[in-house]
C-alpha cells in the first residue's frame, strides 16, 4: 500500500500544526464559532448530539496494522473505547474532546493518517473496492487512481469551496462493489481497444432528498488525462453548481437542471484547454504509486486446502461462515475474508480497540499486514492462505468476529442515527439491531440468500437507504419516529433507486413487516433468485398487497 | 409551558444546561438537567436564552444555546421531544455511555 | 479594511490605488477607480479614455469573458466574496490568470478569511482586502503553513510530482 514520502508527511503535520493553531485561537475567543465552524468541518470534526465526532480518513478503504492499532489506541486513550466504520470507508469516534483534537490528529500523522476533508464543502474521501488488488475479476488495481486522486483533491486551491460536498468513487471490475453510480463522479477501469487502460466517466449520481444514477458522460478516458479531466468537470461545477439553496447544491442537481448532454459539453470544452497541460499525469508518478501496490510476495501454493475441506465437513458453523464470508481470490491458495461487524443485537459497524487490536494482529499473521474497510461496515483481511483458514476463522469467533452473515438480511448497512447525529429526524441501530435479533437463526439467514437491508435516519440517506434491497428511512412524523419502507434498490454494477411500498410504520411495527417482505419472496421466488431478483421480476403489487392487504 | 436552555460545551462537545443565572448576567452551566434553571413562562425563558447567547460570546464556555420544552414525570424533570431526551440521557444502544450511564462525569 | 500583499516570506498593507465608485456615483477627475461589471460595460469608453487606472469588480455569478477582450486595458479586476463559502471566485481568478493571460492585480474583496488566503495565492490573487484587526499579522503566519503543494497552478510553485521527478527543482 501507498507510503508516504516526505512530501506527504510534510503536508499532515503542517495540517496537523495549523489546525492546533486554530484550536487555541477558537478556545481563547479569538476565532467565534461562525468563523472556527469550516475549519474544523475541514478537518472532519462535528459537533453532534452528546459530544463532538471525528471523521477519519481511510483513504480508499485500505489501512495496515499499525495504523489500525493506532485507532485502537485513540479509542482508548481519547474516546469510550470503540470506533463506528462508516458507508465511506472511514472511521468516526463519537466522544472526542475538541481540546484533544490536535493530539488526535498528531498521533494519527505518526502513522500516516489525518482527518483532512472527511467533512465541509469540499472533494472528500475516495473509496474504492475492498477487495482491490486481490479480486479475481480486476482489470487493473484501483487504488492506484485513488492515491492519485486522493493527492491532487488534498488541499486543492480552486476546490475547497464547492457549493457541497463532493464524493468520488473508483471500480476497477465490472463488478461493482464501490456503488460508483450514486456517487458524484464514478470511476469504471475498463481497458481500451489497445489494451491500455483508462476510465468510463460517471457524473451525477447520488443519494439524499433526491436521489439519481450517475450519467455517462465520457466512455473512455485514457489513465494520463484522469486529472485534468476531473479538474475540468470540478471547475464546471464550481462555476455553476447552485448556491441558492442547500438541497439543490450538488452536482446531481446541476447534472439534472443543466442537462447532461451540455453539461457534457461544458465539461469537455474546459477539459480542451487543460487536457495537455501540467495536470497530465507523467508515467513515471504513476509508475511510482502503481509500485506500492504490488501484490504481496504471494507462496506458491496449492488451490486445494486440505483443512478448511475437512473443517467444513465436521462444523457446519465454521462452513457457514466461509460459504458466506469466504470470497475467492486470484492467487491460487488465497482467500479473501470478510471479518463481519454486524453480530447478533448489537450497533452494526462498531469495533471496540480491542477489536480493533486482535484485527490488526489477525492482519499480521495472517494477511501481510494489510486490512480493508468496506462501504457496508465491514472490514477484510484481503490475502488469507486458504488452508489456514480454520485457525483464523476461531480467533475471530472468539472475538464476536466471525457472525456468518456477509451479504445476507442481518448484514445491515445503518447510519448512526438519532442515537448520535445531530441531522438525523429518527434512530435507525435499534431498528437495524431488532432485525438482527429476529433473523438471528443461521438456517433461516442461509434460506434468505442475498438480502441488502440498507437504514438511514434522516432523509440524508447515509444508510443509503435509496439503494437497499429493502431501504428504510426514519422520519419524524408529528413528533413521532415512523419509518417509510422502500423496496428494490441495488448499489451494484445493476444499480436501481428504490420505490416507496406505501404509508409508513412505526419503530414496533418496522421488523413484523420486514418479516413479512421476507415471506412473500420465499413464497413467490423461482429457482435460485434473490430477493432483488423476485423484486424485479413480479414488481411491487405482490408485496404492496401482502403488506397493506388488496387494494 | 416549562422551558430549559440547553447548549454544547465548546471544550469537550457535552450537553449543558443554564444552571443559574445570578447577578449581572453571570451564568453558570450544568451537565445535568436537574440542576438547570426553569422558565415558568415565555417571558423568562426568552431572559434566559438571551443571558445564555451573551454568555457564550462572552466566555466561549458554550456554542449553540438553545430552549427546550420539559415536563414534569414523575417528580423528574423531562424534555418533551425525544432528541431532546436522547441529548439528555445518551445513545438509546449503549446504556453505558453518556449521562445516563451511573458515576458518569457527563 | 486594509489592503494587503504578499511580500515573500511575509506580508504588507499596501496604498489602495483605486477609489471604488458605486453605479450611481460621480467618477472623481483623475485617479484609479473600481466599477462594477454592468457600470464598466455600460460607460466603458469614457472609463478607458478618463484620467485614471480603471479597475472592474466581478461578483460571483459575473464570469471573466465578459471582460476578456479588456483585460489589457485594466489594471485591476476585484473578484467579490459576498459570503466566504462561495469559492467561484477561485475559478474565475485561475481562468482570468491561466487561461486568459492576465498580467494585472487581482483583488479579493469581501468576506475574505485569512484561511483561505494560500489558497487565493495559488489561484492568482494578488492582494486582499481584509478587515481584521489582525489581519498583517495572520497572513504572515499562514504563509508559514504550508510548505508543500500537490497541485499545479499558474503561480509556477513546484508541485510534489515535480520535486519527486526532480529533487534539485525548489522554488
Amino acid at each position: 500500500m501507498y507510503r508516504y514520502d516526505e512530501y506527504d508527511h510534510a503536508l499532515v503535520q503542517d495540517r496537523v500544526a495549523q489546525f492546533r493553531r486554530q484550536v487555541e485561537r477558537r478556545m481563547s475567543g479569538e476565532l467565534t464559532e461562525e468563523q472556527f465552524r469550516p475549519l474544523r468541518l475541514m478537518n472532519g470534526l462535528y459537533l453532534q448530539l452528546h459530544a463532538y465526532m471525528l471523521r477519519v480518513a481511510i483513504p480508499y478503504g485500505t489501512l495496515d496494522s499499525r495504523q489500525m492499532r493506532k485507532l485502537a489506541y485513540i479509542a482508548r486513550r481519547y474516546d469510550k473505547g470503540y470506533g463506528h466504520f462508516t458507508t465511506r470507508q472511514n472511521l468516526q469516534y463519537n466522544w472526542p474532546k475538541l481540546e484533544e483534537t490536535p493530539d488526535i490528529l498528531g498521533e494519527l500523522a505518526e502513522v500516516e493518517m489525518h482527518a483532512i476533508q472527511t467533512s465541509g464543502n469540499c472533494i472528500r474521501n475516495t473509496t474504492s473496492d475492498q477487495f482491490a488488488g486481490a479480486a479475481k475479476d480486476e482489470i487493473e488495481d484501483p487504488r492506484i487512481w485513488c492515491e492519485i486522486i486522493r493527492q491532487w483533491s488534498t488541499l486543492h486551491p480552486e476546490f475547497s469551496y464547492l457549493p457541497r460536498k463532493f464524493k468520488i468513487a473508483v471500480t476497477g471490475s465490472e463488478n461493482d462493489r464501490a456503488a460508483v453510480k450514486v456517487h458524484d463522479i464514478g470511476l469504471i477501469m475498463k481497458r481500451g481497444e489497445g489494451g491500455e487502460v483508462g476510465f468510463e466517466v460517471l457524473v451525477g449520481g447520488g443519494l439524499g432528498r433526491t436521489p439519481f444514477l450517475g450519467k455517462s458522460i465520457r466512455d473512455f478516458l485514457p489513465e494520463e488525462h484522469l486529472l485534468s479531466y476531473l479538474e475540468a468537470i470540478l471547475r464546471t461545477y464550481n462555476l455553476i453548481g447552485r448556491r441558492d439553496n442547500k438541497y439543490k447544491a450538488r452536482i446531481k442537481v446541476t447534472v439534472h437542471e443543466t442537462g447532461a448532454e451540455e453539461f457534457t459539453r461544458l465539461v469537455e470544452e474546459e477539459w480542451a484547454s487543460i487536457k495537455d497541460s501540467a495536470l497530465k499525469l507523467p508515467k513515471e508518478e504513476i509508475d511510482r504509486i502503481a509500485a506500492h501496490f504490488v501484490p504481496p510476495d504471494f507462496r506458491a501454493l496449492d488451490s486445494d486446502a486440505p483443512a478448511t475441506v475437512d473443517r467444513e465437513g465436521s462444523d457446519p458453523a465454521f462452513a457457514s461462515w466461509v460459504r458466506h464470508n469466504v470470497v475467492e481470490h486470484k492467487a491460487p491458495g488465497y482467500a479473501i475474508a470478510n471479518i463481519s461487524l454486524k453480530p447478533i443485537g448489537l450497533p452494526p459497524g462498531d469495533a471496540t480497540d480491542e477489536q480493533m487490536d486482535l484485527v490488526a494482529d489477525l492482519a499480521d499473521e495472517f494477511s501481510f499486514g494489510e486490512i480493508r474497510v468496506t462501504h457496508a461496515q465491514n472490514l477484510v483481511l484481503p490475502h488469507v492462505e486458504r488452508d489456514r483458514l480454520p485457525e483464523l476463522y476461531d480467533r475471530l469467533a472468539a472475538a464476536g468476529l466471525a457472525t456468518a452473515n456477509v451479504g445476507l438480511l442481518s448484514d445491515i448497512i445503518c447510519c448512526p442515527g438519532l442515537d448520535y447525529c445531530a441531522l438525523a429526524n429518527a434512530r435507525s441501530i435499534p431498528i437495524a439491531t431488532q432485525i438482527t435479533e429476529r433473523f438471528a437463526e443461521q438456517q433461516r439467514l442461509d434460506e434468505i440468500g442475498n438480502m441488502q437491508i440498507k437504514i438511514s435516519g434522516c432523509i440524508n440517506a447515509c444508510g443509503h437507504h435509496h439503494v437497499g434491497h429493502i431501504g428504510i428511512l426514519g422520519v419524524d412524523r408529528k413528533g413521532e419516529e415512523h419509518y417509510q419502507i422502500q423496496l428494490g434498490g441495488s448499489a451494484s454494477e445493476d444499480a436501481s433507486l428504490g420505490k416507496i411500498l406505501g404509508r409508513g410504520f412505526s419503530a414496533d411495527q418496522v421488523v413484523d413487516i420486514v418479516d413479512k417482505l421476507v415471506s412473500i419472496y420465499l413464497d413467490l421466488r423461482e429457482g435460485d433468485e434473490e430477493f432483488i431478483d423476485t423484486y424485479r421480476r413480479v414488481g411491487q403489487q405482490p408485496f404492496k398487497e401482502g403488506v397493506y392487504g388488496a387494494a | 409551558m416549562k422551558q430549559v436552555v440547553i447548549a454544547s460545551r465548546l471544550s469537550d462537545g457535552l450537553v449543558v444546561f443554564l444552571k443559574q443565572a445570578g447577578q449581572a448576567g453571570a451564568v453558570e452551566w450544568a451537565l445535568r438537567l436537574e440542576s438547570a434553571e426553569v422558565a415558568e413562562n415565555d417571558a423568562r425563558a426568552a431572559e434566559l436564552l438571551a443571558l445564555a447567547e451573551a454568555d457564550a460570546v462572552s466566555t466561549q464556555i458554550v456554542v449553540d444555546p438553545y430552549l427546550i420544552d420539559v415536563e414534569e414525570q414523575d417528580g423528574q424533570l423531562r424534555p418533551t421531544k425525544y432528541r431532546e431526551v436522547i441529548r439528555c440521557l445518551g445513545p438509546t444502544i449503549r446504556l453505558d455511555l453518556g449521562k445516563q450511564a451511573e458515576g458518569s462525569e457527563a | 479594511m486594509a489592503l494587503l500583499e504578499q511580500r515573500g516570506e511575509t506580508a504588507a498593507v499596501i496604498d489602495d490605488r483605486f477609489v471604488r465608485v458605486d453605479d450611481e456615483g460621480a467618477l472623481p477627475e483623475s485617479g484609479g477607480v473600481l466599477v462594477s461589471l454592468s457600470r464598466f460595460l455600460a460607460e466603458k469608453d469614457a472609463l478607458l479614455s478618463r484620467d485614471g487606472d480603471v479597475g472592474v469588480v466581478l461578483q460571483p455569478d459575473e464570469s471573466p469573458t465578459e471582460i476578456e477582450s479588456d483585460l489589457a486595458r485594466l489594471s485591476l479586476v476585484a473578484l467579490d466574496f459576498p459570503v466566504f463559502s462561495d469559492g467561484r471566485a477561485f475559478s474565475s481568478a485561475r481562468l482570468l490568470r491561466e487561461r486568459m493571460g492576465y498580467e494585472g492585480e487581482i483583488r479579493a474583496v469581501g468576506d475574505v478569511l485569512c484561511e483561505q488566503l494560500t489558497f487565493m495565492l495559488r489561484s492568482g490573487f494578488d492582494t486582499f482586502d481584509m478587515s481584521s484587526p489582525k489581519a498583517l499579522e495572520e497572513f504572515a503566519s499562514v504563509l508559514k503553513e504550508v510548505r508543500f503543494v500537490y497541485q499545479p497552478t499558474g503561480d509556477g510553485r513546484a508541485t510534489a510530482i515535480e520535486r519527486r521527478l526532480d529533487p534539485e527543482r525548489a522554488k
